[in-house]
Parts: structure tokens; C-alpha cells; sequence
């Protein structure tokens, strides 16, 4: 863990609570489906919390961010509420997408958050294109293009990291390195290094703990100043682990990881359990407190899951609604 | 009223727009300096500067996600894709993205970007610089799919699709960019999914797009002669389609042959066709003919390349058929 740095103990609390946010919320997520009231599969970001919490909490609400198909943990970071995700998760009208995005596609676009993706490394141009926009218009937001290990074996990275590099556009890519390109192991996948990829266009690259929250944070930050000051574009690699499946049904996969490899991670690495010894150890919050605020977390997700439960489905005259803009 | 070329109607449309909302801005492969290899966009650069008019590296893929993303936030992209062939690769990102993200966020983000493209064979330049891709984008749901038949339309056409708030793509001819026609000084826009008819008449309506249109118009020419009255519609936009124009004529001719330069099966010739027979069947004295280019890749030998394509002498011979009443299979 980093040391402790002077900054408001409310933004390490608040960085704490959205870290269990997250967890929870999958956790929910996950109960939904196994009790199958949601319908479709999802695919859970439990285990890297600290890379959304990170690095959302080093941008502001005009900074825009892309989502990937694990992209829970990213709405929730940038914003989210609740009760709208789990009213998209369940089809609802109420839903942040009115029930036509789904889990794949979940966004609080009012907090920039520009949409998961289910094409894998679909949202690179996006981002990129975000960024291109900002230097366009003359506004000072930074986009930050969330993606895993397996899309960097996507021709589309390539392309816009090119461009992004030649235009010095303030987009920072963050690969969230878990390992796995969905059942297949990332060395299988991947040949030489993932940060080279980028330091071959003249990016700087960085590889860093995905599972500790305060060294993401630090660096974002960093970077998000350096970004708006024209010094764009950046790349992250965040070394982190998924403590699901690919997606929720993907239950017996000791074909592709042991359990003692997910034991591991989910006891000695876990960035949860981490981050809050280091708040007790430094005196920022008392377990009682952490446990007040965890119940708290949890009943709010209770509250909503209920809620969402409740909440009617969008009318079927919403089908053909939204297919084009005014 | 002056005439111009369909090039600088594209060009003067663009420039306007560009004059008038800054945040729309052109990128493509040589879209600046060079001005496109049609030299359609040739004196952009200089009045409007490097940053709005964006030389790309060949990354289609790259430059069309781009577009996409500078789209949602709030700029309105013109890509420029060389040929239309190249559609293939950003299929993608126009296909899976751009057409699907005001649905898929519940109509929260909005894509107002314009894919210029081109389409069009016997400029002999073999399979993969001649096709006339259009049906493809047309099946995809929410985007729109303009093309100008004219200098005219594609001004017009152009500046709508600008200030459109959705996805839109147009296929310019590129045998066309040297053709002149009639084009007012002064701003028009070109509403979509109005129809325009170019010719009237009574015995058999001609449904034709792009390039198309002047096929039509000949064989019209060579069916007058013959005493046959052909009535011919330019539906100018593809998406939205207007169909109440085409069926009205339909209801009054009674027989229809459909052109496009597309391929012809599952095209939209096969659409607007099918769309006559479910609303105009008791109306109709013959079936609806599709006229298409050929199921073939576009060959490079001109012996081959001409015969690809419909002509005014195919369109009024088979017009000149289902006026008779003969029995024919066309296709």
C-alpha cells in the first residue's frame, strides 16, 4: 500500500465506500441471476474495484469515460445510482438506458460515462474520438478509455493510439489486466509486452498495482493534470483479477485457473480488505465505522434491488422509440 | 440559374455548414492539402485550417471510431471515406456503434456524424473500387442513407444530413463529379424522405437512385418515342423512404421497374419492389421489376464491366414488355 498522503479523509472514505459499492452491487447482480429474475448473463467486476475507483475518483463529472462489457464497476464509479442500474439489469423503464441497453450497456451518461460496450475494444475509437473532440472545441476534459487485456489484441487500439499519439490528445488507456481473455490465459493471447504496445507510438506507459486503489488514484491523477495541459495521450496498465467467471454462468473453469490461484488473489490481494486495514491502521475510520458504512451500503443495495423488482417494464410502445433522434 | 458541378456542390455545402456551426469539422486519408483524390474538398483546408480538416492515417476502422466519439460529445464529424468499398471496414463502428447508441442509451446520447461516400462502376476500376454498397447500411436501424441523384441534391442533401442529429451516410456517384447542373446561389436544404419526381407520366413509373436517375430519364426518352409514358421518381433518400410518392405513382401507372446500382439480389431494388406489392398488389397490371447490377464482382475488362450494369436500352426494353402485357422473368 502507498503511504499515506495529506488529503481529505473524506475522499479515502469516499474511495472506500465506492469500492464496497461495487462489490455489492455484483454481488446483488449475481443473486439476481442465480435466482434467475434478471434476464441474460452479466459479467462481473468484482475483484478489480480499485482500477475504477481509481481512477473515476481522479476525474471530474466533465471528464468522459468508455466502459467494456464488465462495466458495472465503471458506472458505479463514475456515479451511478443504484436503483437506475438495477432497473436497467432487470429491463425497466426507470433504467438509465430505459431497458434497452442491459447490463452491456449500462451508462449514468449525465455523469459522462459514454456506455459499456459489448464489442470487445469497440469503445477505443470512441474515447479517442472524445478526446478529439475536446481539442476540437477547446474544452479541458480528459477521456479515459477503460479496456481489458484480450482487446488489445484488437487492430482498432493500434489505429487510434497512432492517431491520439500524433495529435497529443487527452485520452488516458487504461487495460484492466486480469489475466484472462475471457477462458483463455493473457501470456496465450499476448506476445511481448502490453505497455510496449503503446511506448512504440511514443506513449508513455505505465504498469502499476490494479489492486491498490490509493497507487491507481495517485498516478490518474497525475496524469489527468498532465493530460489537460496538452501532454496526452497516456496508458495504464493495471495488474488486477476477476473473481468471477467471464460472465456469470461461467462456474467450472478449472480447466483455465485453479482455485487456489482465485484463493490467492481473493485473500492476500483483495483490494477491498486492503484498502481498509490501511484506513483502520491510519486512523482515517474505525472498524465500527467501516462496518456502519458497509450495513449501510448494504441496505441501500437491498433497497434498490426491491425497488427494481417492483418497478414495471417499459411499455411495448417504447420498442421503436429511440432508434433515431430527433 | 448557374450550373456547378457535383463536386463543388458538395464542397459549398460543406463549407457553409462548416461556416456556420464550428463544430462541425471534416477527417479522412487526404481529405486537407490534396482535397481527396476527386479533389471534392480541394480550398477547405485553406479556409478552415488543419485542425477542422483532419488528414487521418489510412485507418478507416480508427477514423471512423473517432468520429463516432467526438459525435456523442458533442462535435458533428464529417468522415470522409475514399470509396465506397472501404465500408466494409468500419463496419463496426458504424454498424455496431454509431447506428446503435441513441437506442441502446435510451435515446440519452445522440450520433449526429455524416459517412460522405461513393459508389458506382465502369470508371474501370475493378472489384474492390466499384461497388455500390448502399443496401448494406440500409438494413441497419438507425442510420440514414442519402443519395444524391444531382449537383442539386447533393448540396442540398448534404447540408441536411449536417444538421441531422443521427448517423447519416451518403453515396456520391463518382462518375458524377464532373456533372453539371442547375444550382441556386442562395441556402436550400433538401428535407429526407421527400421524393422527387422528374418526370411525369401515366403508363409505367421508374423508381431510380443516384446515377440511376439518368438511366431512367433516357430510357423515358426512348419510351416516349414509342408513345409509352413513363413516369420517374428519384426518392433521394433511401432511408427515410418516401413511400406515399412511390405508391401513389404506382396506383396510377399500375407497373413499376425499380433501379439501383446496387447488386441486385437482397437490394434495394428487392425492397422498394416488395414494398409495391404488399401496399399497391390490386393496383398492379404487371409484377415490379427489379433492375440491378449484376450478382457478379465488378470485373476490370470494359467488354465485361458494361454489361454489369442496368442501361436505359434494358430499363425501356423491359418497360416496353410489361406495357405489352407479355409474360416476362426478368430477373
Amino acid at each position: 500500500m502507498s503511504p499515506a498522503k495529506q488529503t481529505n479523509s473524506a475522499d479515502y472514505l469516499r474511495m472506500y465506500r465506492q469500492m464496497v459499492r461495487i462489490r455489492t452491487f455484483e454481488d446483488n447482480a449475481n443473486q439476481l441471476y442465480l435466482s434467475a429474475k434478471m434476464p441474460g448473463l452479466t459479467h462481473m467486476y468484482s475483484g478489480e474495484e480499485a482500477v475504477a475507483v481509481g481512477i473515476c475518483e481522479a476525474l471530474t463529472d466533465d471528464d468522459r469515460i468508455t466502459s467494456t462489457h464488465r462495466g458495472h464497476g465503471h458506472c458505479v464509479a463514475k456515479g451511478a445510482d443504484f436503483k437506475q442500474m438495477f432497473c436497467e439489469l432487470l429491463g425497466k423503464a426507470e433504467g438509465y438506458c430505459r431497458g434497452k441497453g442491459g447490463s452491456m450497456h449500462i451508462a449514468d451518461q449525465s455523469h459522462g460515462n459514454l456506455g459499456a460496450n459489448a464489442i470487445v475494444g469497440g469503445s477505443m475509437g470512441i474515447a479517442t474520438g472524445s478526446a478529439l473532440r475536446a481539442r476540437l472545441l477547446g474544452q479541458d476534459d480528459v477521456t479515459v478509455c477503460f479496456f481489458g487485456d484480450g482487446a488489445t489484441a484488437q487492430g482498432l487500439l493500434y489505429e487510434v493510439m497512432n492517431m491520439a499519439a500524433l495529435w497529443k490528445l487527452p485520452v488516458i488507456y487504461a487495460c484492466e489486466n486480469n489475466g484472462y481473455s475471457e477462458y483463455t490465459k493473457t501470456a496465450e493471447i499476448a506476445a511481448g509486452s502490453i505497455t510496449a504496445r503503446a511506448e512504440a507510438f511514443g506513449i508513455e506507459a505505465f504498469k502499476i498495482d490494479g489492486q491498490d486503489v490509493l497507487a491507481v488514484n495517485e498516478l490518474t491523477q497525475k496524469l489527468v493534470a498532465r493530460c489537460r495541459k496538452g501532454e496526452g495521450p497516456f496508458f495504464i496498465e493495471l495488474e488486477t483479477y476477476r473473481y468471477h467467471g467471464h460472465h456469470v454462468g461461467d462456474i467450472n473453469r478449472a480447466y483455465y485457473r485453479s482455485k487456489e490461484e482465485e484463493k490467492e488473489w481473493k485473500e492476500n490481494r483483495d483490494p477491498i480488505i486492503r484498502f481498509r486495514a490501511w484506513l483502520v491502521e491510519q486512523g482515517i475510520a474505525s472498524e465500527e465505522e467501516i462496518e456502519a458504512m458497509n450495513a449501510e451500503v448494504e441496505k441501500d443495495a437491498a433497497e434498490a434491488v426491491a425497488y427494481a423488482e417492483a418497478a414495471p417494464y417499459p411499455d411495448v410502445s417504447e420498442v421503436d422509440m429511440h432508434v433515431y433522434a430527433a | 440559374m448557374r450550373e456547378i458541378t457535383l463536386s463543388q456542390a458538395v464542397n459549398e455545402a460543406i463549407a457553409e455548414e462548416m461556416r456556420r456551426d464550428p463544430t462541425v469539422f471534416l477527417l479522412g486519408e487526404d481529405v486537407a492539402e490534396a482535397g481527396t483524390p476527386f479533389k471534392v474538398l480541394s480550398g477547405l483546408v485553406e479556409e478552415f485550417g488543419t485542425a477542422r480538416v483532419i488528414d487521418t492515417p489510412i485507418s478507416e476502422p480508427g477514423f471512423m471510431g473517432l468520429a463516432v466519439g467526438a459525435a456523442m460529445t458533442g462535435a458533428r464529424p464529417i468522415v470522409d471515406l475514399m470509396f465506397g468499398d472501404f465500408i466494409f471496414l468500419v463496419m463496426d463502428q458504424l454498424c455496431n456503434q454509431a447506428a446503435k447508441i441513441h437506442y441502446m442509451s435510451g435515446g440519452k446520447l445522440n450520433v449526429p456524424l455524416v459517412l460522405r461516400t461513393n459508389m458506382g462502376a465502369t470508371r474501370r476500376s475493378a472489384a474492390q473500387h466499384s461497388q455500390s454498397l448502399q443496401a448494406l447500411v440500409a438494413h441497419i436501424p438507425g442510420l440514414k442513407v442519402a443519395m444524391p441523384s444531382s449537383a442539386y441534391e447533393a448540396k442540398g442533401l448534404m447540408k441536411t444530413a449536417i444538421r441531422d442529429n443521427n448517423p447519416v451516410v451518403i453515396f456520391e456517384d463518382k462518375l458524377m463529379y464532373q456533372d453539371k447542373a442547375p444550382v441556386p446561389e442562395e441556402e436550400f436544404l433538401i428535407p429526407f424522405g421527400v421524393a422527387n419526381i422528374k418526370r411525369e407520366g401515366t403508363d409505367i413509373t421508374l423508381i431510380a437512385t443516384s446515377s440511376m436517375v439518368q438511366v431512367a430519364e433516357k430510357a423515358a426518352e426512348l419510351l416516349a418515342a414509342e408513345g409509352i409514358s413513363a413516369e420517374v421518381i428519384d426518392p433521394r433518400t433511401i432511408v427515410p423512404l418516401d413511400e406515399a410518392t412511390l405508391l401513389k405513382s404506382v396506383r396510377k401507372t399500375s407497373r413499376a421497374i425499380v433501379i439501383d446500382e446496387g447488386h441486385q439480389s437482397y437490394g434495394i431494388t428487392a425492397e422498394i419492389a416488395s414494398r409495391l406489392n404488399e401496399k399497391a398488389f390490386y393496383h398492379l397490371d404487371a409484377p415490379v421489376l427489379r433492375k440491378g447490377a449484376m450478382d457478379v464482382p465488378v470485373p476490370f475488362s470494359p467488354a465485361l464491366e458494361d454489361v454489369t450494369v442496368p442501361t436505359p436500352e434494358g430499363v425501356a426494353a423491359h418497360a416496353r414488355k410489361l406495357c405489352a402485357g407479355e409474360m416476362i422473368h426478368a430477373a
